[in-house]
């Protein structure tokens, strides 16, 4: 009448049971690539690098040399330190502005999939009008009344990004609110925010995370255009929209001023859809089991 | 019986590369169906005999790697050019899925999917072909026909349903029907309904079918002759009622007494299986069934037995140690 | 009306309906369910897909609102009880499910799921915890040394059941609802499962009831068994007593539709008995009728009541087959 499966022997001898799982050369690049915008952001101030905001008005447009690596731009600054300190601000906007979409737009999802009723009803609408609002009549507004600012810009495009995570959140949620561990544990007698939290909240978050990379790079690239219109962070600060935007004027003379940033950007946002696209495929636990 | 063989699987093997190495689902698997006979392949899950119908009908998964030969009807299928394997398929050879809810396309009306592949496949016009569509939806007990055409896969129940892949199987009248775990998606009560619906159409048709299932009981009444299937290869094959006679591999009959009887009393301990059948990744040396058995000993767990002749004309099995005739009956 | 004169029923379940929306339309899942489960007692449920067996298991733990009825357990009535007090009864009652790699948590470790019972019923000291996993995932057949770091997709249909049924027992709970737990598993491993529900069963007392649409499955544990048609009960009795004489002409259907695994038995060219109506508008009378070849205009007005057809056996039909 033993039944008994005491021994998982068999599986112990098996035992590298997650296979490294190959990620290819492209993602390690992407990786890499990352790292180093990171990096050099962070330690811009250590690094050797001239102001990005000293003008040389000897210098402008100065070509490639062992002083200005990259050159100089139209009012002579130095185009490495204007890149460098160019990704700062791509990268706090990038990373600060999702941040607050995942945060209050995954709450909102999960709060609206789990309880389901007039609450989800009114959270989805209220999405809906956020969405339909153009987005540029908003930053304008927004800019015109409390003026051009860093944080100011991050909090528009944060707002922004909430009905998108909103969805993801809650169609992760719809669908894992009726498996049956979530069954179980109410028939344990778990509090709703223990459901929320323990059962829930780790299966939801890797897709978001996930989500959260894409948007990432979207936030970069609608920065960089604001900047560009002269929305985003206020001159002399540099970013990466700007000094492409700066760089246009100098198209015939010197195209580099308005290529090397957009190629910066090119990266760092492929980088970060390359990044985002191989983690949600790596979202399903069950993945590596065959 | 050699003379009428329809179908005859020779040395069959199917691997897959998968990432925790090489999974053989299919392990030198020799079968034969004779024109008009039925042959019942029982296993549990895992134990390759989807994926050997999928060979059958070369349906495999892009990756699997197939050897071996499949003979239908004086040619190999396995080597045969994409068109006219096409046309061999719902033409001579045809299948019936598990799960009608995915083998029905849900945006397409029955009469639509009934008509198209009777047109693809035999020369008729609209007319004809959808008579033709009505009569068969009639026969496998479809009531209403006529309306049932204009309606959708969803407005369906899943009896309905598998009525109507059965009926869209049966439209070209093909030699061979594969019925893929037909039943395991229905009702006890249904499940009798459509395993008579098959049973008579094979019948009247002359059609010889392979029915794949995990339940013993759906097999026994029903076939000429029945495979267990075991980690990937035959572990035992022979005449219906030969088999349930006399099972001579430990793994049949176990399987046998592992199920409840309606005749048992309540609370009586059943005979399971311990265990868990092996990792069809990494293949055990000896027997795949050696470490769930109890008759193992010596070379099981060294060699693997090939399939041997039992006394009873048409009974093969592969094991060293077969149960004795008269000894060990069912549990 | 008193279906087994138990002196102290476990669960007593009175007059239960249960209906639910469905886009727009109302599915009459548990129409006047009256049942008892005795201490100790395993009663099985049978029944086809959509026959209400699975809402009324649920709706016994008000995971499904009732509409009207009452489920009495061990004296106390669920249906009114809410928030604290019904989370401490529920504690009493677990529920083990068909799927059981859907019913784990893909992304927490078996220790966790295991131990998660115990941290909601507020067992505070980890190493009692860890001590209780031990002991139950010991008991299920499990190793607990080799088991509880690892994640579920690590694990077979019938060792995630094994540890479902831990989690289950981990409370010590005195009633134990098995919604269908062997029906996703292989004949080999369902043996193994059974058995150790049967053995499970005496080690922690328990009183089950074990829902499922296999009968051999159902008769193989039950004590008594009853039948669900469209969410009425059909028929209810001691389960050898109501397999060697079934009253109702659906469980008589029922017995016979299951394929022996005999070839001597050839299988009877069954009468075309059609399909079991939508629970949206099922018929007038006795719901049975449109599949019975016994019904007749009466079955058409008249609901049948359960009646005694045999001691301990009930059937409601008006023309039982004893």
């Amino acid at each position: 009448m033993a039944t008994l499966e005491l021994g998982l022997e068999e599986d112990v001898s098996a035992a590298p049971v997650r296979p490294a799982r190959r990620l290819g050369a492209l993602f390690r690049l992407a990786i890499g690539w990352m790292m180093l915008v990171f990096a050099v952001a962070i330690l811009a101030d250590m690094l050797p690098l001239p102001s990005p905001t000293d003008m040389d008005m000897l210098e402008k447009r100065a070509p490639f040399s062992f002083e200005h690596w990259l050159g100089t731009d139209g009012f002579g600054r130095d185009e490495l330190a204007r890149l460098v300190y160019g990704a700062r601000v791509s990268l706090v906007v990038g990373l600060c502005a999702p941040v607050i979409g995942l945060t209050i737009g995954g709450a909102l999802g999960m709060l609206a999939g789990y309880f389901r009723g007039r609450f989800e009803t009114f959270v989805v609408g209220s999405m809906d009008v956020l969405l339909a609002f153009p987005p540029l009549v908003l930053a304008l507004a927004v800019t015109a009344y409390l003026g051009q600012s860093i944080f100011n810009l991050t909090c528009i495009l944060g707002v922004l990004g909430i009905p998108a995570f909103m969805r993801v959140a809650r169609a992760a949620t719809l669908s894992l609110a009726r498996r049956e561990f979530v069954i179980a544990a109410q028939a344990l007698g778990a509090t709703h925010a223990r459901i929320l939290l323990r059962e829930l909240l780790p299966n939801v978050l890797l897709p978001l995370l996930a989500y959260f990379l894409l948007v990432v790079a979207v936030t970069i690239v609608v920065e960089s255009a604001l900047s560009f219109l002269g929305l985003g962070v206020p001159p002399p600060v540099p970013s990466w929209g700007s000094m492409i935007g700066e760089g246009r004027e100098s198209l015939d003379v010197a195209p580099r001023l308005a290529f090397i940033p957009a190629i910066a950007m090119f990266l760092t946002v492929l980088s970060f859809n390359l990044v985002g696209d191989t983690m949600r495929a790596l979202t399903d636990p069950r993945q590596g089991a065959l | 019986m050699s003379s009428g063989v329809l179908l005859s699987v020779e040395d069959v093997v199917v691997d897959l590369p998968t990432p925790r190495g090489n999974l053989r689902a299919v392990d030198h698997v020799d079968l034969a169906v004779g024109a008009g006979r039925t042959l019942g392949i029982v296993g549990e899950s895992g134990c390759g005999k989807t994926m050997l119908s999928r060979a059958i009908l070369q349906l495999l998964p892009r990756k699997a790697r197939p050897s071996g030969r499949v003979m239908f009807d004086g040619q190999d299928l396995l080597r045969l050019p994409a068109e006219k394997l096409r046309r061999l398929r719902g033409r001579s050879l045809a299948v019936v899925f598990q799960d009608p809810m995915t083998s029905l396309n849900p945006v397409l009306t029955i009469g639509t999917q009934l008509i198209e592949t009777i047109r693809e496949h035999l020369e008729l016009d609209l007319a004809e072909a959808r008579q033709r569509g009505v009569d068969l939806l009639a026969a496998v007990g479809i009531p209403a026909p006529e309306q049932r055409l204009e309606q959708y896969p969803h407005q369906l129940s899943g009896g309905m349903r598998q009525r109507v892949a059965i009926a869209i199987a049966l439209s070209c009248e093909p030699k061979l029907l594969i019925a893929d775990e037909p039943t395991t998606a229905l009702d006890v009560t249904i499940q009798a309904q459509i395993l008579d619906l098959l049973a008579r159409e094979q019948r009247r048709r002359h059609m010889a079918m392979i029915i794949i299932t995990h339940d013993l009981g759906v097999v026994a009444g029903r076939t000429d002759e029945v495979a267990v299937m075991y980690a990937g290869r035959v572990v035992e094959r022979a005449p219906t009622s030969a088999l349930f006679k006399q099972m001579r591999m430990p793994y049949t009959e176990a399987l046998l007494a592992a199920l409840p009887k309606l005749d048992a009393a309540p609370h009586t301990p059943l005979p399971a299986i311990s265990g868990r059948p092996p990792d069809p990744t990494r293949p055990l040396k000896g027997c795949s069934f050696a470490p769930r058995c109890r008759y193992a000993a010596g070379r099981c767990n060294t060699e693997k037995p090939s399939l041997s002749r039992a006394e009873t004309p048409g009974h093969l099995y592969a094991c060293f140690h077969p149960i004795e005739t008269g000894a060990g009956a069912v549990a | 009306m008193m279906l087994q004169a138990a002196p102290d029923p476990l669960l007593r379940v009175e007059n239960l309906v249960v209906e639910y929306a469905v886009g727009g339309k109302t599915v009459h899942a548990v129409s006047d369910v009256s049942i008892e489960i005795a201490r100790g007692e395993t009663l099985g449920l049978v029944g086809e897909s959509g026959c209400g067996k699975s809402t009324l298991g649920r709706a016994v733990l008000q995971l499904r609102p009732a509409v009207s009825g009452k489920v009495l357990f061990d004296g106390h009535d669920l249906t009114t009880m809410q928030g604290e007090a019904l989370r401490r009864m529920r504690r009493r009652v677990q529920l083990i499910f068909q799927d059981p790699i859907a019913s784990l948590n893909p992304r927490r470790r078996i220790g966790d799921i295991v131990a998660e019972p115990l941290v909601i019923s507020g067992v505070k000291d980890p190493g009692r915890r860890s001590q209780l996993v031990h002991d139950v995932l010991s008991a299920v057949g499990l190793d607990p040394a080799l088991v509880i770091g690892r994640l579920p997709h690590e694990f077979s249909g019938g060792q995630c059941q094994r540890i479902c049924i831990a989690r289950a027992l981990v409370l010590n709970p005195d009633f134990v609802i098995c919604d269908e737990p062997v029906s996703a598993l292989d004949v080999s491993i369902r043996a193994q499962i059974l058995n150790l529900l049967e053995e499970m069963k005496a080690r922690y007392g328990l009183t089950l009831l074990f829902i499922a649409h296999d009968l051999a499955v159902v008769k193989a544990v039950s004590d008594r068994v009853a039948v669900m048609y469209l969410g009425r009960l059909c028929e209810v009795g001691p389960s050898e007593q109501l397999f060697a004489r079934p009253a109702h002409p659906y469980t008589a259907l029922l017995i016979d539709a299951i394929p022996v695994p005999d070839p001597d038995i050839r299988p009877a060219e069954t009468v075309p008995v059609g399909e079991p109506p939508s629970p949206i508008a099922p018929p007038s009378g006795c719901r049975f009728r449109t599949r019975c070849p016994r019904a007749d205009a009466r079955c058409a007005n008249e609901v049948p009541e359960l009646r005694a057809v045999a001691p301990g056996q009930f059937a409601a039909c008006h023309h039982p087959l004893v």
